[in-house]
């Protein structure tokens, strides 16, 4: 057995005086942090275990316990922080790769915060939402190059009864806010946050991803709402899964791990996650990085038109790449392969797993992908060809508007999601012992997540930030998010270095039209 | 396009894009066709693509293009020449046989039914096969394999018969089972280590996968005309992982 000696990360302080001895964190922790010792008669925390969820703080009665990240410092080391010793440690310990799970924590340039919203003063009156139209329903899709309308003519004027649209339109989604769920496989979370996920998107009019993992039986009523993904280790994959969604996502990469495969580790492959799967109980589900079928651009375009013929024309079909150094060549291929969207997975994209070295540094932020995508789509003549959304670390609505005034059609939101019901980014997702029921399928810990207070909490945050996304259109005086669409001038740059402005296609703060 | 009579239903591809034959093979096939022959076939792809229906039969004269019967379900598909690239991608049920030999990647993920080479077939083929339940795919390769066969295979079986071959040399070629993790591969003669993925080992045969191969095997001859006589008892290999969990203590905690 190895000895563990990386040291504690957390103290989780109890207050004597309000505990009751309840035992309440002792039956909560899947952990083991908290026990009570018979011959003491009282709880005992042992910190090494606590991985910094907070779950026990929440759900302590008299509220006696706060988790508190561990003061026990080594020397202070510029290059030597207390974090590269902890990894060196585990690695010493069991010449393992280090796991980790959500996205990048790393100090990197977060340039959402580097950037600064317009609003209207005098010449161009701003809207008041509250009172006036305001529309954020978004097409994801091809649109044509061009719009033909058949009129007739009455008496010489035109018959507005009789106006046609001539031009034949490739089948489009509608989504009431340029907000979607990004994909998370049934698997990677539980059953219960797939459920929430499939009510909150219906309930708020837009849709959720079921990522490699197949779609539960159950979830098939949710289909108008649903985007079924397509890996390279196509599990669950079949006839009734492929027509069940509203799209088809080919899902090449992932943000937070560019170039790294999937892998569901046999222990989490449950009777139930076996069936949606459609693989044995207890074996691993292996996705790897490279889909073997797609050496190229025309690979790719073969298994666009294999699902298009699939689902006989009638859904967009979409590819999922991470950002990295090459995304807008990558991007304008995959456009050009026949995809009705392209999802940019920034840097800061999360996952249920995935090497600590690869998510902290591999791939780009978002915010620069994004740009860069859609400046070389505009350039090449083919931006209508197919939908951007992007996704990688949206924190709030002011993230989720800048993206669009960048070029986005609309933003997929991950962590944002997991942490409206209830998630603390911990990071330990790879454990499978996620106390707050989301990443696990430990059926004592996934009914604590009730699905219906799931669903209205993910129903209220997409709410929330489309309220908000309204006010600050109507501050800009647009009433409509596709004006705002790829509108530039609505933003400018703080604190970034010209090459950066260049690249995000940004003016700086104080310069006018 | 034109319906030449009887029972059988004849579509003369000639010249058609794939689009309007598949189209007008859904479209027959929903209206109740059994029997389709499709004439004069030249690289047109996704014949077959999602199809379903148990009691369906499509002959193909001339050689069909790319994803062939991907993600079909339930027919049975006869190729009367070769076939190209990325065969029986993703299928779920049905069976498909080649009256030659095939391109790249053939049963991609195949997850139920059978796909039947008369001759060789090219580069990783019968990777990412996985059974479940009742689907159980079986690929049969009369001839040779190139390399990669059965990679990250987690189910079915391949078995792989080199008919024209003398057999001096492997049937198959390198990086066989690579990161297999389920399912079976039995080869006729023998293969040296060297070219075997590290997660599987080689085994003799006993009576169950001499069953097993004579089962199979009558099948393969009887669609493919072919008179195997007992070569089920020739020298065979069998290659099966060495755990279900190759990638299960690569990680620190």
């Amino acid at each position: 057995m190895v000895k563990r000696t990386a040291p504690t990360e957390f103290i989780v302080e109890r207050d004597e005086d309000k505990c009751i001895q309840c035992q309440v964190c002792c039956r909560m922790c899947s952990n083991d942090a908290h026990v009570f010792e018979e011959d003491l008669n009282e709880v005992i925390t042992e910190h090494k275990k606590c991985v910094g969820c907070h779950f026990c703080e929440t759900l302590c009665p008299t509220g006696a316990l706060e988790v508190k990240r561990s003061t026990s410092e080594t020397r202070a080391n510029a290059n030597w922080t207390k974090k590269a010793l902890t990894d060196i440690t585990k690695q010493a310990e069991t010449g393992g790769i280090l796991l980790t799970g959500m996205g990048c924590d790393r100090p990197y340039p977060i340039y959402w915060d580097h950037m600064l919203i317009n609003a209207s003063q005098v010449t161009n009156p701003s809207i008041d939402p509250l009172r006036e139209p305001m529309e954020l329903k978004t097409y994801i899709g091809k649109k044509p190059d061009r719009i033909e309308i058949v009129t007739h003519l009455e008496n010489g004027k035109i018959d507005p009864s009789k106006v046609e649209l001539k031009t034949k339109l490739s089948t489009m989604l509608k989504i009431e806010t340029p907000i979607m769920f990004s994909a998370m496989s049934y698997g990677s979370i539980s059953y219960n946050a797939c459920t929430s996920l499939a009510r909150a998107a219906q309930q708020s009019g837009t849709l959720y991803n079921t990522g490699e993992g197949g779609l539960h039986k159950d979830l098939y009523k949710y289909a108008g709402n649903t985007i079924v993904q397509v890996a390279s280790g196509r599990f669950g994959v079949h006839k009734q899964y492929l027509e069940a969604g509203v799209a088809i996502e080919i899902k090449i990469g992932q943000g937070a791990k560019p170039g790294i495969g999937g892998h569901l580790p046999g222990e989490k492959v449950s009777e139930d996650v076996s069936q949606t799967r459609m693989i044995p109980v207890g074996s691993d589900a292996i996705s790897p990085a490279p889909h073997h079928d797609i050496y190229s651009i025309e690979d790719l375009r073969q298994l666009i038109y294999a699902l298009k013929e699939a689902t006989r024309y009638k859904k967009p079909i979409g590819v999922k790449i991470s950002a990295v150094h090459n995304v807008a060549p990558i991007a304008s291929g995959v456009v050009r392969a026949g995809a009705d969207y392209v999802v940019i997975d920034g840097l800061r994209g999360g996952t249920g797993a995935a090497p600590t070295v690869i998510r902290d540094n591999v791939g780009i932020p978002i915010e620069l992908a994004l740009a860069v995508v859609d400046a070389r789509l505009r350039e090449e003549g083919v931006r209508n060809h197919a939908s951007i959304i992007a996704a990688g670390g949206f924190r709030n609505s002011g993230d989720v508007l800048k993206a669009i005034a960048l070029g986005a059609d609309a933003v997929y939101i991950g962590t944002s999601a997991l942490i409206a019901m209830g998630c603390h980014v911990c990071q330990k997702c790879y454990t499978g012992k996620c106390n707050w029921g989301i990443a696990t399928q430990d059926p004592y810990l996934t009914k604590r997540l009730n699905p219906e207070i799931g669903a209205q909490r993910l129903s209220n945050l997409i709410r929330a930030w489309s309220r908000e996304i309204k006010e600050m259109l109507g501050g800009m005086g647009i009433n409509s998010i596709d004006s705002l669409r790829g509108n530039r001038e609505q933003l400018r740059a703080i604190g970034l270095s010209d090459t950066d402005m260049k690249l995000l296609g940004l003016k700086p703060a104080g310069e006018a039209w | 396009m034109e319906y030449l009579g009887g029972s059988v239903l004849r579509i003369d591809a000639k010249g058609i894009h794939y689009k309007e034959l598949n189209e007008k093979i859904n479209e027959v096939v929903l209206s109740g066709a059994k029997d389709i022959v499709l004439d004069n076939i030249n690289g047109q792809r996704y014949i077959g693509d999602n199809l379903s229906g148990s009691d369906v039969k499509i002959t193909i004269n001339g050689v069909p293009g790319n994803d062939l019967a991907a993600f079909m379900d339930g027919p049975t598909i006869v190729v009367n020449a070769n076939a190209q690239d990325a065969l029986c991608n993703t299928m779920n049920s049905g069976k498909v046989v080649i009256h030659g030999s095939v391109g790249d990647i053939a049963g991609y993920a195949m997850r139920g039914g059978k796909l039947f080479i008369k001759n060789n077939v090219g580069y990783r083929s019968g990777i990412h096969m996985k059974s479940y339940k009742d689907l159980f795919p079986v690929i049969i390769v009369g001839g040779t394999t190139g390399d990669f066969f059965g990679e990250y295979m987690a189910g079915g079986m391949g078995i792989v018969l080199g008919l024209n071959s003398d057999l001096k040399k492997s049937v198959v070629g390198n990086y066989i089972g690579t990161g297999m993790h389920g399912g079976v591969i039995y080869l006729r003669g023998n293969v040296e280590d060297y070219q075997l993925g590290k997660e599987i080992k080689k085994f003799d045969l006993d009576d169950n996968d001499r069953a097993a191969l004579k089962k199979h095997l009558s099948e393969f001859a009887a669609d493919l005309n072919l008179d195997l006589k007992d070569i089920y008892n020739d020298k065979f290999v069998k290659l099966i992982p060495y755990t279900h969990r190759p990638y299960g203590k690569l990680y620190a905690y």
